[in-house]
């Protein structure tokens, strides 16, 4: 067990090294000056030649190369060409505002997912489960930014329930404690007592992990409800029956354990997902997290934040990915003996 | 009754035992998801190519007079937009590039990887541990975020938009295919052949990737779906297609500003992109059906 998971961790190594690679080269090689981006057209030779100098843009490529992978294994990122700020620095304001939503998200979609393929599963070739598995591909066939708008003009524009975008009302402002809103409104709610902070950031986050919780909804529905009906049909499963257990109970106690092993695979990687997919959900909603904060950053040609922001993203879904490998190897005692 | 068997037959005389194309065929049929796919497929596709006869407008000529009409209003059955656009005529036009994206895309997507698959998983060695690897480092990219910097990287425009996505699904084929060349070029038939003197190039194209073609069609059915969605995703963002071109994503873009006061121009663009994918993913899905033989009763 030990000998696994140390060989998924090493393996690793030269994963992310190629991410770094072919970051480098993608940003290198693309087309535009970075210092003329950083100047604006009105520079001057001599200005663009001394910033070159400054940013190493002058050295030979394989140079550049080495001090950039030094530079980002300490995760020193530089300062960002838009702000001027640390690129770090933002990423680590802009990243919570993600996880929050991807949370929120998968929260949903692995509890409506399992309860949707359960259901169907034991109402097969019902109406039930036809209207489930047609919901779960239309869920799946749907631009997620289309449904945020027709979220937002139903349940917002229209009936007024919940707020267009944003994470917190701007009238409440207060010093951020984990970034974290739904933690820190918490924190306020029993701190001070007011109620207002928790509702506020609820009522902001439920739209958005709808929209970008529908196609974790629909693949966790799927996957569970066809490993349940391949696990009602083993034959423990028909001797429980035997044995006159409640059906209830063969279902809940009996079977839904072992037909959740790869719907935990499912969460993982759908989770890992969800933190480069919160692109278009950001950009609709207007919520400030790391899709929205690396969409600028592209359309800006701001390179060093493009760089860390995809650098990020890509190491966190990689080892989410690996965790989750891990974590199935635990929980089924079936890989662990190969 | 063997496959072979069944061939020979209908050679000699009129068919007795379907063909497996034939019975493929009808197993699809009595595949209600699959017939619905289809049905949907083709009717989008009729519309593609047909788009010039069939829209009532020209999906670019603005009707400043009735800009943002809803439905219904003077011969525009589902409105038009803010320049005063026929949205049905724009929609039909939407498929024609639809359509034409989701091919091409999956199109480089499905022959590169057939070809890097096919050749790493038949020579092996040095040259198939470096694609390995390679496929390692693409799938460590999420997908949305690969399409969006391998864009960025070319420029936002819809033939980049479309190598893109063509390269973000390159990974899955190549593995599809290397998997299932790895278990056919051991086989008997193969080594059979071998011995009687076959070239590499023969054997791997036209002896072991016919036997692989099952996963690849569905692969390639659903891919389109995909490639569709994210194409609008791109055009979404500003990095596909550009306006004043009739795309669906690019259409939903543009109608960000109107939820509060125009639903029609928020809607159906949205439908219409539903609808297409949907259709690949019924008929995918049904094809996986009928095709995967672990399924077969």
């Amino acid at each position: 067990m030990a000998r696994y998971i140390l060989q998924r961790l090493l393996l690793l190594i030269p994963t992310l090294l190629g991410v770094l690679t072919i970051v480098f080269f993608m940003t290198a090689l693309s087309p535009g000056d970075p210092a003329r981006v950083m100047l604006g057209e009105r520079a001057n030779a001599q200005q663009l030649e001394q910033l070159r100098e400054d940013l190493g843009l002058n050295k030979p490529l394989g140079e550049q190369y080495l001090i950039y992978l030094k530079r980002t294994l300490r995760l020193d990122f530089g300062r960002s060409i838009r702000t001027g700020r640390s690129v770090m620095e933002e990423i680590r304001e802009h990243f919570p505002a993600t996880i929050e939503l991807a949370l929120v998200s998968m929260f949903l979609a692995t509890f409506f997912g399992i309860v949707i393929g359960v259901l169907s599963a034991v109402k097969q070739n019902t109406w039930l489960d036809y209207s489930a598995m047609i919901g779960a591909l239309t869920g799946v066939s749907m631009p997620v930014f289309w449904l945020g708008l027709v979220l937002i003009m139903i349940f917002s524009v229209g009936l007024g329930w919940f707020p267009t975008g944003g994470r917190m009302e701007v009238r409440l402002f207060f010093e951020p404690i984990t970034r974290f809103y739904l933690l820190d409104s918490l924190i306020i709610l029993i701190r001070d007592g007011d109620p207002a902070y928790l509702k506020s950031s609820l009522q902001h986050i439920i739209l958005p992990a709808v929209a970008l919780g529908t196609i974790p909804i629909a693949i966790i529905a799927r996957t569970t409800r066809s490993s349940m009906l391949e696990t009602l049909r083993q034959d423990y499963v028909k001797t429980a029956r035997a044995a006159g257990i409640h059906e209830r109970r063969v279902i809940f106690r009996y079977a839904l354990k072992n037909a959740l092993l790869p719907v935990v695979t499912v969460i993982g990687l759908q989770f890992g997902l969800l933190l480069a997919g919160a692109i278009l959900t950001e950009t609709i909603f207007a919520w400030p997290g790391i899709g929205r904060w690396i969409y600028s950053a592209i359309t800006a040609r701001d390179y060093p934040a493009v760089q860390a922001g995809v650098i990020i993203v890509s190491a966190f879904f990689v080892g989410i990915n690996v965790v989750v490998d891990i974590l199935y190897s635990v929980i089924n005692p079936k890989i662990r003996l190969r | 009754m063997t496959a072979d068997s069944s061939e020979r037959q209908n050679n000699n005389e009129t068919i007795q035992e379907p063909s497996p194309l034939r019975e493929t065929w009808l197993r699809l049929l009595k595949n209600k998801a699959a017939v619905a796919g289809l049905i949907i497929i083709t009717l989008f596709l009729l519309l593609a190519i047909f788009a010039p006869l069939v829209s009532p407008h020209d999906p670019i000529a603005q009707d400043i007079e009735f800009r943002k009409s809803p439905p219904f209003t003077r011969g525009y059955i589902l409105g038009t937009d803010e320049l005063g656009r026929d949205i049905l005529s724009r929609l039909i036009y939407g498929a024609r590039l639809s359509m034409t994206i989701g091919v091409i895309s999956v199109g480089i997507a499905m022959i590169g990887g057939v070809a890097v698959g096919t050749i790493s998983g038949y020579y092996g060695g040095w040259f198939d541990k470096i694609v390995m690897r390679i496929i390692d480092i693409m799938l460590a990219f999420p997908y949305v975020l690969l399409t969006i910097v391998i864009v960025a990287v070319l420029g936002p425009n819809l033939t980049n938009a479309m190598i893109a996505i063509g390269i973000s699904q390159m990974p899955r084929y190549v593995r599809l295919v290397r998997a299932s060349v790895l278990a056919e070029k051991e086989s008997d038939y193969i080594l059979a052949e071998r011995s009687i003197g076959t070239g590499d190039f023969e054997l791997m194209f036209g002896s072991i990737l016919p036997n692989s073609l099952a996963p690849i069609i569905v692969q390639s059915t659903l891919g389109v779906g995909e490639a569709i969605l994210s194409s609008a995703a791109l055009s979404f963002l500003g990095l596909g297609a550009q306006p004043p071109i009739p795309e669906w994503g690019l259409m939903i873009a543009s109608s960000r500003e109107f939820v509060t006061n125009a639903w029609w121009i928020v809607t159906f663009p949205g439908l219409a992109t539903l609808l297409a994918v949907l259709g690949f993913n019924l008929f995918g899905d049904g094809l996986r059906d009928v095709l995967d033989p672990r399924l077969k009763e």
